[in-house]
């Protein structure tokens, strides 16, 4: 059980406050309802640049990074297509310091022109570094623009192409920012050695007076139903060919999203799985596989994928994994099997809050699907999941009219 | 409507603006605790011996009902005589024994919701467990089998090799991991532990015999410590015992084994990996007296300054300023009897000469002139701050002081340590860079 209290500013700011006095530190953690997903299809990638840019210094302070470190702190920040989240852990006599920087780049951002000019060229650097400079790197991109004709999905967090960022502004960044980095916009967790009273008394002091903006309203339009299957073949200069598939999956605050996550773990979550006992050990088939899905909180893909050992056909290989799937449509799984995956996914959940910072990063994701208690509900709501039910989404997800596949074909 | 709107808005902003003012004033930071003044203490362990005279390091602490054990063995690949024998050895003890097969292995750990992981190292290998503490004693009689009765199965064996033979090759067209396997053998020589690397050839010439042989000696009849953390259960001392009190290890003396370092009298390198590669992997690297030199410490401060953070010079130069890179890193790859500086980067294609030329002006600014006060206290500051963030939780713990026991680093060594960050002084800090940053001691190495 993790405890935890919240209240909301005057302005919009939503805090979350979860005190353990069993550790030195205090974590604050900002997190920012704006991923890839909100972004203009013609400038992709700004979500992204943007969490760069947020590094560059705000409009009283020139450096976040000097002054945190000073206080003996530490920060990091990612964006996904859903969310941008900040977060930095330091002494927590010092959190003050967090405060002031933190609330002062969400009243404004310098908006240097030598900040936005190296962080275009930095981010052209990761982009290159992740997506093109490594082999398989276009896979995703490419398995998006396919599985998505609509929904903002269709392209990935580092944008659709190197360009938009190459051609961002400092007019579309201004933009960008007062749209989407306002406090009615935002969750600020802070947890470890404090105390409510404490928060609230330094978060009205610091982010009490940053004018509340106008509400951002998502609309994003909706992905319509796939109804027929869809497929890709590509050829690179990879050694091994690779099989890539996926089938679109519910969103995550759905109820059957928990099935969906023991879906995957029945199906490669581990040695004793299903495709990996099968499909690598037995068949021999694969020289690896996995599958999982992405997290998303609309609407989002379950995947496998797998290198073929060489030598073997992409039509056997993928024969294999329907036949295995088949078999989980058909049948439940024994109860040995689903207590085995709700095992792992306890554990799992008790590693993972071990983290005060893990700990703060669940309470804002929550907070920001709608119910921070979910930190303390998520393990029941895997435990009620039944066989039946599991059986019955991998019939609804693994439907060839829901699935996109790719074939990845090297030279050789 | 729009005139009527915009009004009341803008006297809100001049009222917000007088509040701004008056409530708090942004320019100036808040006081600041220097890290630095902090006292950090490392809980002790505590310390008992098995029947057979294996040493187990305990932490009990945390509030979550966790445990993490490792079982750390002197299996490492020093101690092979073929390459690649200690790496498969200690990836095989998973993959069946006399009773079990791999996936009778795999279910057990993972009914009980547990991860049993391993890793071989140069020195050690170990097997690692993390698990819910009241499903330990259903794992560790399993873990007792493992490393008693693993048999090396052939066809284990070969799906092993196909697969990392396919892995090896798609690995081999990145050009950080092709450079990091060169850079090692640079520094060190490809017939030593260090510097020798994967191959195709060396996957094929694996033979379950060696591995059992391997296994029967450095497992087996082994030399084994042992460390725990966690909330751990009353009979921790006797659930131990019972499991590996009565194995005879650490009864053989370990085979002394000395390896020549034979570093390359060449020191620059630019290889293409991949002639459409639009990046490349910059590795530059020199030796560094150990972990037990007593300039470990507070060079690890100078490294600090020059790459070792997200503020410091290499990141702030070449990254936020010139923006060659999405990352630029320094740091101290540690082994048991030596140690490189390593300093490591992707930047463009076009950009690499740039990127090490600015490189080695950031090593000639740091032998040149003393680094100011301000920024040195910073990054003690920084340092501090991370080991007090760092020692949050059993697991932390427990990684300090294996890392202090393994490399026989004496039990003041982190008090020692927190006390060199503290005291290091500019002046000695110029001196270490004078000392060690010079180009002419560096390996450089591109790779497209």
């Amino acid at each position: 059980m993790i405890p935890f209290e919240q209240f909301v500013l005057q302005n919009g700011l939503r805090v979350v406050v979860h005190e353990d006095h069993a550790t030195p530190m205090a974590v604050v953690n900002v997190m920012y309802d704006v991923g890839a997903r909100d972004e203009d299809p013609s400038k992709t990638g700004f979500a992204h640049l943007f969490e760069h840019l947020m590094f560059g210094g705000s409009v009283n302070i020139p450096s976040y990074d000097e002054p945190l470190q000073r206080a003996g702190g530490e920060n990091n920040a990612y964006t996904t297509n859903d969310l941008t989240n900040y977060y930095c852990q330091l002494p927590a006599e010092n959190i003050e310091t967090a405060f002031w920087l933190e609330s002062d780049r969400m009243l404004s951002l310098a908006f240097g022109e030598k900040s936005l000019e190296t962080q275009r060229k930095v981010v052209s650097e990761e982009f290159k570094e992740h997506y093109l400079n490594k082999p398989y790197g276009d896979v995703w991109h490419k398995m998006r623009s396919l599985a998505y004709t609509t929904h903002p999905y269709r392209w990935m967090t580092i944008g659709a192409e190197l360009s938009h960022i190459e051609n961002a502004t400092l007019e579309d960044v201004k933009r960008f920012f007062f749209k989407h980095y306002r406090p009615s916009n935002a969750i600020l967790t802070v947890a470890g050695h404090v105390t409510t009273a404490q928060v609230r008394q330094l978060a009205e002091k610091w982010f009490g007076d940053i004018p509340s903006g106008e509400k951002y309203i998502r609309h994003l339009p909706l992905e319509p139903v796939q109804t027929a299957p869809r497929k890709l073949e590509v050829h690179a200069n990879v050694p091994a060919d690779a099989f890539y598939k996926c089938w679109h999956i519910c969103s995550r605050t759905d109820r059957r999203y928990y099935a969906t996550d023991l879906l995957t773990e029945v199906l490669s979550g581990g040695g004793s799985s299903r495709l990996f006992q099968s499909l690598v050990k037995e068949k021999q088939l694969f020289s690896n596989i996995g599958c999982y899905h992405f997290g998303s909180i609309d609407a989002g893909l379950a995947a496998i994928e797998g290198k073929l050992v060489k030598g073997v056909k992409m039509e056997d290989a993928e024969a294999a994994v329907e036949a295995e799937l088949q078999k989980i449509k058909g049948t439940s799984v024994e109860e040995k099997e689903l207590r085995k995956v709700k095992n792992k996914t306890e554990s799992l959940i008790i590693f993972e809050d071990m983290s005060l910072m893990n700990r703060a990063g669940s309470l804002s994701f929550y907070t920001l699907l709608g119910n921070t208690n979910m930190i303390n509900e998520e393990l029941e709501r895997y435990q009620l999941v039944s066989a039946e039910e599991l059986r019955q989404e991998a019939e609804i997800i693994f439907d060839a009219n829901n699935s996109i596949t790719m074939y990845y074909f090297g030279n050789h | 409507m729009t005139p009527i709107t915009a009004l009341p808005c803008i006297i809100l902003v001049i009222i917000k603006k007088q509040n701004v003012l008056t409530m708090v004033n942004r320019q100036f930071a808040p006081g600041i605790k220097d890290a630095i003044n902090y006292t950090l203490e490392l809980k002790p362990f505590r310390k008992f011996i098995l029947s057979n005279g294996v040493a187990v390091y305990a932490i009990d602490a945390g509030v979550e009902e966790v445990v993490q054990l490792e079982l750390v063995f002197n299996a490492g690949n020093w101690y092979e005589h073929q390459n690649m024998v200690a790496s498969t050895t200690n990836h095989m003890l998973k993959n069946g024994t006399s009773r079990k097969n791999a996936f009778n292995i795999n279910e057990h750990f993972e009914y009980y919701g547990s991860y049993l992981n391993r890793a071989c190292y140069n020195e050690t290998a170990m097997l690692s467990l993390h698990s819910l503490t009241k499903h330990l004693h259903e794992l560790l009689p399993v873990i007792q089998e493992l490393i008693t009765e693993s048999a090396m199965p052939e066809a284990e064996l070969d799906i092993y090799r196909q697969n990392m033979k396919q892995k090896l090759e798609v690995n081999l067209k990145k050009c950080d991991f092709v450079s990091n396997r060169l850079i090692d053998e640079y520094l060190f020589g490809i017939n030593h532990p260090y510097g020798k690397y994967s191959s195709s050839i060396a996957y094929d010439a694996l033979q379950p015999e060696q591995l059992r042989r391997f296994f029967d000696q450095y497992y087996v009849n082994g030399n084994c410590t042992i460390f725990i953390a966690g909330r751990l259960p009353n009979n921790i001392e006797l659930l131990l015992n019972e499991n590996f009190g009565s194995l005879p290890l650490n009864k053989a003396q370990l085979p002394h084994i000395t390896h020549p370092v034979e570093a390359a009298a060449e020191k620059k390198y630019r290889i293409i990996n991949d002639k459409e590669g639009i990046q490349g992997a910059i590795r530059i690297a020199s030796h560094f007296p150990g972990r037990h030199h007593p300039h470990f410490t507070k060079a690890q401060v100078l490294n600090t300054l020059f790459g070792g953070y997200f503020g410091s010079r290499l990141m702030s130069n070449i990254r936020e300023d010139k923006g060659y890179t999405y990352g630029i890193h320094s740091y101290m790859q540690n082994h048991v009897q030596q140690t490189a500086w390593m300093i490591s980067t992707e930047a463009g294609k076009e950009v690499c000469e740039a990127t090490i030329a600015e490189v080695y002006k950031e090593m000639q600014a740091l032998r040149e002139k003393a680094v100011p006060e301000e920024e040195l206290l910073l990054v003690k500051n920084y340092l501090i701050g991370t080991i007090l963030g760092d020692l949050d939780g059993p697991f932390h713990i427990i990684g300090r002081w294996k890392n202090i026991i393994l490399n026989e680093l004496g039990e003041d060594y982190f008090y020692t340590a927190v006390a060199d960050i503290k005291n290091v002084t500019a002046k000695e800090i110029q001196e270490l860079a004078n000392q060690y940053l010079h180009p002419n001691r560096f390996y450089e190495l591109v790779v497209v």
